[in-house]
């Protein structure tokens, strides 16, 4: 196994191979999943595309390292991330993944800027607060960032749970559904915004979504169809 | 900011159900430290009046009855007893010294004690102003009756008839301070001191004349010269109308009958301890349940299981120790509002608020059992699948 050496950039960041799950219980309610080989590289964004059913959501959580994969692998940044154990798993995600969910959370009683210092904290690598404040304001939340979450309108929150996915530049940025509770104009500008955050960390991006709004707008997709 | 100042944020973020977990461990904890400081002070007190006096030789009654009016001047005497007969007892061989002291009569409830010099000296009490008394109706007066009534030396006053009422003024008779004692933290403090003669004199009617054979004091306070004198002494006295206590065994007595009143305060507090961590456990249990997406979230962002075990229980320490605080601080005030009362009613100092000796085991005990409230809320976040928590397979 090769560990990723300091300063190295890997061609690939992501490569899923002959990843296949199982929920367990019975089989006609959890049949096994098995999910189509793919590779994100580093600056690549993909579309991960497929309606409700087709295991997208078990796939994000498998290449987040939430589940353990029962066959196939999962490598980041040339680690074999689905075989990690226990807290290495938790650090090494945290280093490397920075994940947006469909309903951005936050820890409540912190404030905007305290949320995203929060990854930092948690892998041990402190965060520049300059950089932070920064970029709050390159999202146009110059104004908030003292303020507590509960304050934050619902697009306010998505770009601040952006932010927080960006802040450590990860080698591969998840969104998952995060255009589905918005309008086409806010869906348009979360997307723009995740690609050029994407960009300036020279991250990969991988959205997964059932919105079939933004299929024109990426060239590399992949269909999950139902099993 | 750190792990510490997040768990602080999020126990202040809930502050009704953490202010009723930290008011319930603040009683709690207050109530049994109130329970020591007072259990110290009384022992205290006990000891330092007692000191050295072996036994009370007074009249036949109650045995306790006798300790606490004589040793602590806080019960009315059992009567009066032979001054010849007393001084007899005191002249036994294994008798070192005996004190007799005379009552009667009070000046603004402070009692007014015939006595001898040993008394103050008994008590290490010496003169800061004045010098002893010498003739009949010359008082020293202690250091708290000095500074409750305001005489100073030279000044008079008339006494009244009794222990504590105000109302019989033996107006013909006029006592003057020649004295003030220095302040020594026992009951002299709270007495006036006349020689044994002027109490005599208080009660003669004029023109009386009293065979010497006649005169009664209330009590004798005895040091033993041989241990002996413990069991031989009461047997001697059987037959007579006297009696012989013995402070330690009634003391011990003593504590023992107001003990069952403590143990239900005792009881009661540790009920109201338990409460609180149980109010720990659920405050912590009900906002985990709020916040388990949070706390998954966190996961995510690379939060091990250990470093969101050490939040959690960090956030139960909090309460904890919120609760303790205001517990000692609790009982600081309880005392103090306690010792503006029972000063006046019992003539005792209760002013010291240093840590009584349990308390380092109390402290101890609410922060291992607040450790162990919080721990197994910790423990379900630790086992926490945060693929399922953030909604897998919806």
């Amino acid at each position: 196994m090769r560990t990723p050496a300091l300063g190295l950039t890997f061609e690939v960041m992501l490569d899923v191979k002959n990843l296949q799950f199982n929920y367990g219980g019975l089989a006609e309610a959890n049949p096994v999943l098995s999910f189509p080989d793919f590779s994100v590289a580093r600056g690549e964004e993909k579309l991960l595309l497929g309606d409700s059913g087709t295991g997208k959501t078990t796939l994000l959580h498998l290449i987040a390292g939430m589940l353990t994969p029962d066959q196939g692998h999962v490598m980041l940044a040339g680690e074999d991330f689905g075989r990690l154990q226990g807290a290495a798993r938790d650090r090494f995600r945290g280093r490397h993944i920075g994940i947006v969910f469909q309903q951005a959370h936050f820890v409540q009683s912190l404030t905007v800027l305290e949320n995203l210092q929060l990854p930092g904290l948690l892998t041990g690598e402190a965060t520049d607060q300059v950089e932070a404040e920064a970029l709050l304001r390159e999202l146009g939340l110059g104004h908030k960032i003292h303020a507590a979450v509960s304050a934050l309108s619902v697009g306010e929150q998505q770009r601040v749970s952006i932010a927080r996915a960006v802040i450590h530049k990860p080698g591969l940025i998840l969104a998952d559904e995060p255009t589905s509770a918005l309008d086409d104009g806010n869906a348009k500008a979360v997307v723009d915004l995740l690609r050029r955050q994407a960009a300036k960390a020279k991250s990969a991006l991988l959205i997964v979504t059932h919105d079939n709004r933004l299929k024109a707008r990426f060239d590399s997709r992949i269909e999950l169809i139902a099993q | 900011m750190n792990l510490v100042s997040i768990a602080r944020r999020n126990v202040f973020h809930r502050p009704l159900s953490t202010g009723l977990s930290v008011l319930l461990l603040a009683f709690g904890v207050g109530m049994i430290s109130i329970l020591l400081l007072v259990q110290r002070q009384l022992t205290e007190d006990f000891d330092r009046n007692i000191r050295d006096i072996d036994m009370v030789l007074g009249a036949k009654g109650s045995p306790l009855q006798l300790i606490l009016a004589n040793v602590y001047h806080v019960d009315v005497p059992t009567g009066n007893i032979s001054l010849p007969a007393a001084e007899e007892v005191v002249a036994h061989p294994f008798v070192a010294s005996g004190i007799p002291l005379a009552y009667g009569d009070n000046y603004r409830m402070h009692r007014i004690v015939g006595t001898e010099w040993t008394y103050p000296e008994h008590y290490g009490c010496t003169l800061v102003e004045g010098s002893r008394w010498a003739a009949p109706f010359e008082v020293v007066l202690g250091e708290a009756v000095a500074r409750s009534t305001g005489l100073t030396l030279g000044d008079t006053f008339f006494s009244a008839h009794g222990l504590a009422d105000e109302t019989d003024v033996h107006g013909d008779k006029t006592f003057v301070v020649v004295g003030l004692l220095e302040g020594s933290g026992s009951v002299i403090d709270q007495l006036i001191l006349t020689s044994v003669e002027t109490i005599w004199a208080v009660h003669d009617h004029p023109g009386e004349v009293i065979d010497p054979a006649d005169r009664e004091i209330t009590a004798m306070l005895l040091k033993k010269r041989n241990p002996m004198a413990i069991l031989t002494l009461p047997r001697l006295l059987q037959d007579s109308n006297m009696q012989i206590a013995l402070p330690s065994i009634e003391l011990n007595r003593l504590t023992q009958q107001f003990g069952i009143g403590l143990q239900t305060i005792r009881a009661i507090a540790l009920l109201i301890m338990v409460l609180s961590f149980v109010s720990v456990f659920i405050a912590l249990f009900n906002s985990l349940r709020d916040r388990r997406y949070e706390l998954a979230l966190m996961r995510t962002m690379g939060g091990t299981p250990r470093a969101l075990f050490t939040l959690i229980v960090t956030e139960g320490l909090w309460m904890t120790c919120m609760g303790i605080a205001a517990g000692l601080l609790l009982s600081r005030v309880g005392i103090a509002v306690l010792s503006s009362v029972v000063e006046d009613q019992f003539h005792y100092d209760w002013s010291q608020m240093g840590a009584a000796s349990g308390e380092g085991v109390l402290v101890g005990l609410a922060f291992a059992v607040g450790l162990l409230a919080a721990a197994i809320p910790a423990v379900s976040v630790v086992k926490m699948d945060i693929s399922r928590t953030l909604g897998a397979g919806r």
